[in-house]
């Protein structure tokens, strides 16, 4: 460990907070109706975009027709990019954007992709500059980053405001809004950025280079950044190359490596703050902050120590791991020299708290406690920040218990922010919470118990690892967040361009349906507790009212999620990351 | 229901073209005038010919003349730029450790002969696992300054002069305080190539 790295992690945390905050008045206002700076050039395509979309701006919708909305425009989504995905190499694709004539990949692997990129999850059973045309990447991925982000920001918003009031809103004047104001400037910006700073941008078919002893490499190219951006901004994860972050391409310096870190939580964090002024009181926000943040230091400390010590397999090698001049030492297996052991940490605790599952270091390589980080952070449901609306929504149903326990305890009827909490939305947070997690541990359990699923475990037959690599499998899908054990594998491919190649389908459709059960039902529970509360009068907080905006709540609702996520997984992760981690055995 | 329908399908298409078209093509067009090197790769030609990307480490094992990258396992030869991929290897394999342990014995055997100093515990971690992309085009400081010692022997320099070439193509820490140093063995490379041609 370096006093560099530590600043790493505490400077991170200050910067992050310092920029969510202004965000999240910006959004507040975004999201009431109010003007903003942006407004007097947005309105105009705004209202064009109304027009075109047919949409009467000023309609309100309940919450059934709300989700109506939500799920037909996400069917809508899917079709179309199953169908661009399926027609890679149609007469129509023009050759400057599939210049290397790659195929489709087959069906089953194409089903997952497609779910996992409308989820938000970007889970990737294919490697990019080996499987997808650019055009794909293009009108395919990128698109379906940029809505499957916007969708879980109104579902956020929508329960924000029927926490505060009488309305949930309009999914698309919510959708529209969130796209031209939130996402679309920032995601120019950064793209921007991450172009002058080294990340590539271009239609090249692929560099052929001569090396200096005189070897042939060539070197994959494409429209990097700009999905880069969206991709980070939006915690979806999924790379334009098979190892994401890591590559020199998608994530050139030590810099862009912080500031996409920033990317990824930004918004997250921010829409606590916006949740705490839509309140009316800022401290309600703090208070959810505060727990996020304890939360995410917590997992970003242990995970660097747990890295800085270094694994079983180097000391067994007999290298020394501790910091010599030049050299931190540590797990450098997986990792790059520029990012650096704390720069790889920190990025995998901040892409497992949200669902950002972009990875800059290679997971299934971290040492068992380094890897039971990420898997711990899976099983608190993304509440940790989480991904972008999802955080924030599947954290309000953990206040909602929260103070129903705390009400139990105090013997009174539980009420938060003036409106009485009843049968109905404790049942509907609970189911909320709940069917996540039941998905990940029935499709983990389907994997392990059938022959179907260890076609797809790499260390098969090596312990501890392929039960990690399965168990990591289901919970990134499950919680739509897309990192992984890249061992384990839905997909057999042969050669570059799709050729001979074939998916697993088992895994391709276990994990595809895992995905849109555990992205939609959420959604669907949240929507309806944003309606069974905008239908509640308001009424005064009395002197029993137990307060949601001070360090006792914070530790109150810490406990919650760590008991529910430790109640569920805890001995699964044992099977796996933990025995390799206290026993240092090799296998 | 059937107003949805019609405006799901008019809002995917509406959204492909502006945020799958238009918003790619805008930041393309940007990046190619305002960033042109960085947005085609940071080419390096030598004499008009393409040698590599800055950011993309190749493979030097063929020549102990030069710095070696890190240990890279990618399919069809080390350093496969058209393929990245992570190694996967596990932190209580047995294969990870074999594998450490036969980088080790690689590394002795190359650097052992010019720096007599040189034992397993003094190895640094960068010079025998891989890394994430497999593409690395960095070493660790540590990782240089003890080849140094087999490069300056090789080319006839002092190790001084080969010292200051590591320093010069050292980057330093994000902001100062994120990531870490490392040597660009690429760049590296050529330098000593320019000098001692």
């Amino acid at each position: 460990m370096t006093v560099a790295g530590w600043l790493t992690i505490v400077l991170f945390a200050a910067i992050l907070t310092a920029l969510a905050l202004p965000l999240g008045r910006y959004m507040a206002r975004v999201f009431t109706g109010e003007r903003v700076f942006l407004s007097p050039i947005l309105a105009g395509p705004e209202r064009f975009l109304y027009r075109v979309l047919r949409v009467d701006p000023k309609r309100e919708q309940d919450w059934r027709s709300y989700a109506k909305s939500l799920l037909i425009f996400s069917l809508a989504g899917w079709l179309l990019l199953y169908l661009i995905l399926r027609t890679q190499d149609a007469f129509f694709v023009p050759h400057g954007l599939n210049p290397l004539g790659y195929h489709s990949a087959p069906w089953d692997v194409t089903f997952n992709t497609v779910s996992s990129f409308v989820t938000n999850t970007n889970w990737q059973y294919y490697s990019g500059e080996t499987t997808m045309s650019y055009l794909s990447q293009m009108i395919g991925l990128t698109v379906q980053n940029w809505l499957s982000a916007g969708t879980g920001i109104v579902v956020a918003v929508a329960l924000v405001r029927g926490i505060v009031g009488r309305s949930i809103g309009c999914f698309w004047r919510d959708l529209v809004r969130t796209i031209l104001y939130v996402l679309a400037p920032i995601s120019i910006l950064a793209a921007l950025v991450l172009v002058s700073q080294g990340v590539i941008q271009n239609f090249t078919t692929s560099l052929t280079a001569h090396t200096l002893t005189g070897l042939t490499q060539s070197i994959a190219m494409g429209p990097v950044a700009s999905q880069e951006a969206i991709k980070l901004l939006g915690t979806n994860g999924g790379g334009f190359f098979n190892v994401n972050s890591a590559h020199p391409f998608e994530n050139p310096t030590a810099f862009t490596n912080l500031f996409e870190m920033l990317l990824v939580l930004i918004v997250p964090a921010a829409l606590v703050f916006m949740f705490g002024r839509m309140t009316g009181n800022r401290r309600q926000g703090y208070a959810i902050y505060a727990t996020m943040m304890v939360m995410f230091l917590g997992a970003a400390a242990v995970a660097y120590v747990a890295e800085a010590h270094g694994s079983p397999a180097q000391h067994a090698a007999g290298l020394h791991t501790h910091v010599i001049a030049g050299s931190t030492g540590g797990n450098m297996e997986g990792k790059e020299q520029r990012l650096g052991i704390a720069g790889s940490a920190l990025f995998d605790v901040v892409t497992t708290v949200t669902s950002c599952g972009a990875v800059n270091s290679a997971i299934e390589s971290f040492t068992g406690i380094g890897g039971a980080v990420p898997m711990a952070n899976l099983s608190a449901s993304e509440v940790i920040f989480g991904g972008v609306g999802t955080g924030l929504y599947s954290m309000l149903l953990y206040v909602l218990l929260a103070v129903f326990i705390g009400g139990l305890m105090v013997g009174r009827t539980p009420e938060w922010l003036g409106k009485k909490l009843e049968a109905r939305e404790i049942k509907l947070a609970g189911l909320g919470i709940l069917v996540t997690p039941l998905a990940a541990l029935f499709c983990t359990a389907m994997a392990t118990a059938s022959h179907a699923g260890r076609a797809s475990i790499s260390a098969l037959g090596k312990g501890p690892q392929g039960f990690s690599e399965t168990f990591y499998a289901y919970l990134s899908q499950a919680n739509n967040n897309g990192s992984a054990f890249a061992g384990y594998t839905g997909f057999v491919q042969p050669n570059a361009g799709n050729v001979g190649a074939h998916g697993v389908t088992f895994a391709d459709l276990l994990g595809g349906l895992g995905m849109l059960f555990a992205r939609y039902a959420p959604i669907l529970f949240a929507l309806a507790v944003a309606g069974a509360l905008a239908g509640k009068r308001v009424t005064p907080a009395g002197l029993g009212t137990m307060r949601t905006d001070n360090p006792t709540f914070v530790v109150l609702l810490i406990g919650v999620i760590v008991f529910v996520g430790a109640l569920t997984f805890f001995p699964a992760m044992l099977l796996g990351p933990i025995v390799q981690g206290l026993t240092g055995h090799l296998y | 229901m059937r107003r949805d329908i019609l405006t799901s399908l008019i809002a995917a298409v509406v959204f492909t073209i502006l945020l799958g078209l238009v918003y790619p093509l805008l930041i393309t067009g940007v990046s190619q005038v305002a960033f042109p090197g960085n947005a085609n790769g940071q080419k390096i030609e030598v004499n008009g010919k393409l040698v590599g990307s800055k950011l993309i480490g190749q493979s030097f094992t063929s020549n102990p003349r030069y710095f070696q990258s890190r240990p890279s396992a990618t399919e069809g030869g080390e350093y496969n730029a058209a393929a990245s991929a992570f190694s996967n290897r596990g932190p209580n394999g047995r294969a990870t450790a074999q594998a450490d342990t036969e980088n080790i014995n690689k590394y002795l055997a190359l650097n052992r002969p010019y720096d007599s100093a040189l034992m397993v515990a003094r190895i640094p971690v960068d010079a025998v696992n891989t890394s994430a992309s497999n593409l690395d085009p960095e070493i660790s400081q540590a990782n240089a300054w003890i080849q140094a010692h087999r490069v300056a022997a090789k080319r006839g320099l002092s190790l001084n002069v080969v010292d200051r070439l590591i320093s010069k193509h050292t980057s330093g820490r994000g902001l100062g305080f994120s990531g870490e140093r490392g040597v660009n063995v690429l760049e590296l490379n050529l330098a000593l190539d320019g000098g001692s041609r």
